[in-house]
């Protein structure tokens, strides 16, 4: 398409059909990519002199019950430059819940990923220190997958 | 032993006097009972009126643990560690639904009522309370005051 978005033309230039999918809604482009090359495409997408994604706004998990892959790690890409945002998605199977940190692209992801993790038990691979950092050190679990009981599962026992 | 007489009851007066008109609280804000608290120190509702001139960022210099805001499991220590750090006579003000109860967050998270881990001796429900709300609880927190008395502190 003629009019796509140079950030769009450039991915697809660069990694081919490794951009599996682009989605537009009004102003906001979602780019979907494999895990397996999250880390180059955003590497690229950071200092690609002409696209210069240098912050990264936030780094979240998506649980996706019944879907396969059922985890989605989500990046929002900002460029101070040029003002422009896109969001880059990518999906990660349960039984091998784990891809590439970004902290050596960006120091920000450290904690960004630490929550991920804690929450939805996403391993992401080269973090320093991978611990919790939102519920308590001796919590059992991840609480926002969509299985996890509201009040705690130790809760949910005594219900039984 | 020595039950109350005439030189306790003038000496509980004047301690008990000194302790409400002049308490500070501590101010355990974690969330936005926090901001409620602070309009109530503010100039437009003044708390400064009641007594509470300097509010302690110290538990050591403190009288009162107003606990205004949602407690977690993860901060549940930390207010453990505090109240004990505030020397006696020290009264607990659980301000704002979430301190009361847990609010509205019935979750794997969140403590369901800080009386679950230390002794509270007033609520104030609201969410957030008003101002006023505050000021009634401290209120009341000075007519509490009032009958305490010296002899019943030492046993």
């Amino acid at each position: 398409m003629s009019s796509e978005n140079i950030t769009v033309q450039k991915l697809r230039e660069r990694f081919g059909e490794r951009v599996l999918d682009v989605r537009t809604f009004r102003d906001e482009i979602t780019v979907i990519v494999p895990r397996e090359d999250i880390f180059a495409i955003n590497q690229f997408l950071r200092d690609d002199p002409e696209l210069r994604y240098d912050f990264l706004v936030d780094l979240c998990g998506v649980d996706n019950l019944g879907t396969d892959p059922r985890f989605m790690v989500v990046y929002h890409l900002y460029s101070f430059q040029r003002n422009e945002r896109i969001r880059i998605k990518a999906g990660v199977p349960k039984d091998d819940c784990t891809i590439a940190s970004m902290v050596p692209l960006w120091k920000g992801a450290d904690w960004l990923e630490r929550e991920a993790y804690d929450m939805y038990g996403i391993r992401f691979d080269g973090h320093p220190k991978l611990v919790r950092i939102l519920n308590t050190d001796d919590f059992d679990g991840h609480p926002l997958r969509k299985d996890f009981p509201l009040r705690g599962e130790r809760a949910a026992e005594e219900e039984r | 032993m020595l039950g109350p007489t005439i030189i306790t009851s003038t000496i509980d007066k004047v301690v008990n006097w000194c302790r409400q008109y002049s308490f500070w609280p501590f101010p355990f804000g974690t969330a936005c009972c926090a901001i409620e608290l602070m309009a109530a120190l503010a100039p437009d509702y003044d708390m400064a009126r009641f007594g509470a001139e300097r509010t302690s960022f110290t538990p050591r210099q403190a009288d009162v643990l107003v606990v205004a805001g949602t407690i977690t499991n993860k901060m549940a220590p930390a207010l453990l560690r505090i109240y004990h750090q505030i020397p006696e006579p020290r009264w607990v003000i659980a301000m704002g639904a979430c301190a009361c109860s847990g609010g509205p967050f019935n979750t794997y998270s969140v403590v369901q009522g800080i009386d679950t881990l230390i002794p509270v001796d007033f609520y104030i429900p609201g969410c957030p309370p008003r101002p006023e709300g505050l000021i009634d609880a401290i209120v009341k927190l000075q007519k509490h005051i009032q009958s305490d008395t010296v002899l019943m502190a030492a046993g």
